[in-house]
């Protein structure tokens, strides 16, 4: 499951939804992403995230599904926020549920790379200096393309 | 055609999105990104480093390469930085 949405979410109630009524399910292993109050050496009081409503979506679904491909997973989830965010607040959760505990821990940071290099969202962070877009890390780029890679070692 | 500009590519431009016909002798993204810069100066500022833009074509990554045709809907933006 996707959602893209403004307001926050409760963690141990997610996880709760995502399991409830599949005793197949023998781990689950979730990520949460949080609003940091620094950027290197400047203090960051809060951001807000842009996105492109349709194709977020449309990306998200797609990164969920090459998920559900590659594991055996038993359930997933994929939460994004967008607007404005203060320091310490959630931004993103993603969880994978699967008979054991491999796939779980895989597949949950497949979703997190994927995400970070496909989903359309934007971070303008606001610090005492002003507000600036935030640059792509070359990084996520490399961390996502690993799993390429890991696909290749796999086929083969 | 619909065109969208995202994060900072909308402030440069002053655009978040318009509708046109797809312009005369414009084939591919690349072209339409000639055509663009050709409007003034915040869309020349806005497309100056290609490298820093990145493309969706009906709402799916795509390259400079991918051929336009007049029902799409063209997406601008930044790298992307979510999670």
């Amino acid at each position: 499951m996707i959602r893209v949405q403004e307001q926050d979410f409760d963690i141990g109630l997610e996880v709760s939804k995502l399991t409830d009524g599949n005793t197949r399910i023998g781990g689950v292993c979730f990520f949460v992403g949080l609003v940091r109050d620094f950027a290197g050496d400047q203090e960051v009081s809060n951001l807000t995230l842009e996105h492109y409503p349709g194709m977020t979506e449309k990306q998200l679904q797609d990164v969920e599904a090459e998920a559900k491909a590659r594991w055996p997973l038993e359930a997933s989830l994929i939460i994004h926020r967008f607007g404005k965010l203060a320091a310490g607040d959630n931004i993103v959760m993603v969880a994978a549920a699967s008979e054991h505990r491999e796939a779980a821990f895989e597949a949950c940071q497949f979703l997190m790379d994927w995400l970070k290099t496909k989903a359309p969202f934007w971070k303008k962070e606001s610090s005492p200096d002003g507000a600036h877009w935030v640059a792509a890390k070359a990084d996520d780029e490399a961390q996502a393309e690993r799993w390429n890679s890991h696909k290749k070692e796999t086929d083969g | 055609m619909k065109i969208l500009y995202f994060a900072w590519l909308k402030e440069k431009t002053g655009l978040s999105s318009e509708d046109c016909p797809l312009p005369d002798g414009v084939t591919d993204v690349a072209g339409l990104i000639d055509w663009l810069t050709q409007r003034g100066a915040g869309f020349d500022d806005a497309f100056k480093d290609q490298n820093l833009v990145r493309v969706a074509v009906n709402q799916e990554h795509v390259g400079v390469d991918c051929p336009l045709s007049d029902g799409d809907e063209v997406a601008f933006f930044p790298p992307v930085t979510g999670g």
